[in-house]
């Protein structure tokens, strides 16, 4: 829809009664720089055009003059709620292309991480989606639980959101001492507090009444636009990565890939919640049985991937994300691509919003779970 | 009549769901040992970072002021975007022979991303990542800093 540039410019196809409201760049609700143009007809959503590129700062081109180890640390400033699973991704698929195999201790620690990761940023989300509805008090009560986890990472990884921690044959350090209890005493913190969510957010009348059946999306849309994560399972659409393709400790783990049928921005915010229940499940397997062994391999001084093309996926807090990686022999890669799951999840949008109220787009928006550097990368 | 039955028990339940998340509010805040927030520069004198916290790259000076630093270079190398430059100098020694050794090494702090890979690259073990968490200056030129102290030398026993 670039139609809006054809109307601004021939002034004389101007209709009185539509208009176009612009969301953003600097709005709170889209949660970072995203440009949201809204064609309205009085306060009717017709179409929208999202404008990205605002915070696009190169990361896949920065890629290419940067030995492997050193791309890593980019990819957390991406997805950066989702920050160990991506660094995961390029040291899978780094290892895939070398055909190392990592010990299982790393292989555990990683899956603990990545499940600590998804609880982290489905906490903000949760944060965000009740702010953008209008409700304040979820801001704090989310912000609260996130905070010892953060505390999990900064002890073992020395950072709170920009990780560094997966380097290609392993981890960077061992885990910390004090790690199993800290994750063992937030999953027993966590599962008291998580039923508040439901009482204060999920039960609420005005929430249920707000989200119930808007924006719907159809199993065949979901999939015709590549709509994974949370956002798409909600439609019924099977897209687990770590069912479907299972990497690092997922293999020996039980979980449930949680669907839904209905596709509406209620069932969507349903299944995050019910993706947490699923993280602390995943992760009591887990923190018990760490084995015994190396946190990384040893790796050589410079690594050179052979010639030829590599993808890994892995499921990320939004959804599948991919990194493919042409290499041609040297030390840094002739091309890297990351498929993203919010490039996607937005660009669905359009179809989701005809018809609905503009008050209501945001709560749409605020379901797709948008994280901006992710999209512009 | 079962219509206006179904009706008002809607309302009578959208109103127990709006007063049970009061309740979960009400709840805390009467019981003021669940508060989390911190007074934050009020607290900054026993506020304890992680051992493992990554604040800035520092060169740890022992009491004769001596470091362990030989200049090689590794930490230049595997940082990614340049904030470390390292200029070696070479002196004479005792028995006559020319040795290189580190004269400066500028760590600019403003384009560090704290990402560890010159910890990990030193075989010296010469920098590590200290814990510092206040960084603001008035001057951008502050951030650019030499991290060996003016006079100091190598440690005895540092393999080159």
């Amino acid at each position: 829809m670039a139609e809006y540039r054809e109307i601004i410019f021939n002034s004389d196809k101007i209709q009185t009664d539509d208009y176009f409201v612009n969301i953003g760049p600097q709005h709170p609700s889209t949660h970072g720089a995203l440009r949201i143009v809204a064609k309205l007809e009085g306060e009717i959503v017709q179409s929208i055009d999202p404008v990205i590129g605002y915070i696009h700062s190169g990361i896949e081109k920065m890629c290419e003059s940067l030995s492997y180890p050193q791309l890593i640390h980019l990819t957390d400033r991406m997805d950066y709620l989702s920050a160990h699973m991506n660094n995961e991704a390029v040291c899978l698929c780094i290892e895939n292309a070398l055909q190392v195999e990592v010990p299982e201790r790393v292989k555990y620690i990683r899956t603990i991480m990545d499940e600590l990761t998804r609880i982290a940023s489905h906490q903000l989300w949760w944060c965000a989606t009740g702010m953008d509805m209008g409700a304040m008090t979820t801001f704090f009560y989310g912000l609260r639980d996130r905070e010892p986890i953060l505390d999990i990472f900064e002890e073992t990884c020395g950072a709170r959101m920009t990780f560094n921690y997966n380097v290609p044959g392993g981890l960077m350090f061992d885990i910390h001492p004090n790690f199993q209890k800290r994750v063992k005493d937030f999953i027993r913190y966590f599962r008291k507090k998580l039923p508040e969510y439901d009482t204060l957010l999920s039960g609420n009348v005005i929430f249920k009444e707000r989200t119930k059946g808007l924006g719907v999306l159809s199993k065949e849309e979901a999939i015709a636009w590549g709509v994974t994560g949370p956002s798409g399972r909600a439609s019924g659409y099977s897209c687990d990565v770590r069912k479907l393709h299972p990497y690092s400790a997922y293999p020996y783990v039980k979980f449930e890939e949680k669907l839904a049928t209905d596709g509406d921005t209620f069932w969507r915010y349903q299944l995050r919640i019910e993706e947490m229940w699923e993280s602390m499940k995943i992760i009591e397997q887990l923190i018990d049985n760490i084995p015994e062994g190396d946190f990384a391999v040893k790796m050589k001084g410079v690594i050179k991937l052979p010639e030829g093309e590599f993808y890994q996926r892995v499921e990320s807090a939004r959804g599948e994300f991919g990194v493919f990686i042409v290499s041609d022999g040297k030390k840094n890669p002739y091309r890297l691509k990351f498929r993203s799951p919010g490039f996607s999840n937005l660009f669905v949008l359009n179809e989701l919003v005809k018809g609905v109220k503009i008050a209501d787009l945001v709560a749409i928006m605020a379901t797709l779970d948008l994280v901006i550097p992710d999209i512009d990368r | 009549m079962k219509a206006l039955f179904n009706y008002i028990k809607e309302v009578l339940g959208g109103f127990y769901t709006l007063l049970q998340g009061l309740g979960v509010t009400g709840k805390y805040l009467f019981t003021p040992w669940n508060y989390v927030t911190q007074s934050y520069p009020e607290n900054r004198e026993k506020l304890q970072m992680f051992e493992r916290f990554r604040g800035e790259v520092i060169m740890p000076h022992n009491e004769n002021n001596e470091h362990k630093c030989t200049g090689c270079g590794l930490c230049e190398l595997a940082c990614p975007n340049g904030s470390i430059e390292i200029i070696s100098k070479s002196i004479l020694t005792e028995d006559g022979k020319k040795k290189r050794i580190i004269d400066k090494h500028i760590y600019h702090l403003g384009m560090c991303t704290l990402c560890n890979l010159c910890v990990r690259a030193c075989p010296s073990d010469a920098i590590i990542m200290g814990q510092k968490y206040e960084h603001a200056v008035y001057n951008r030129s502050n951030l650019t800093k030499v991290l060996n102290k003016p006079g100091s030398k190598i440690m005895e026993g540092i393999k080159e």
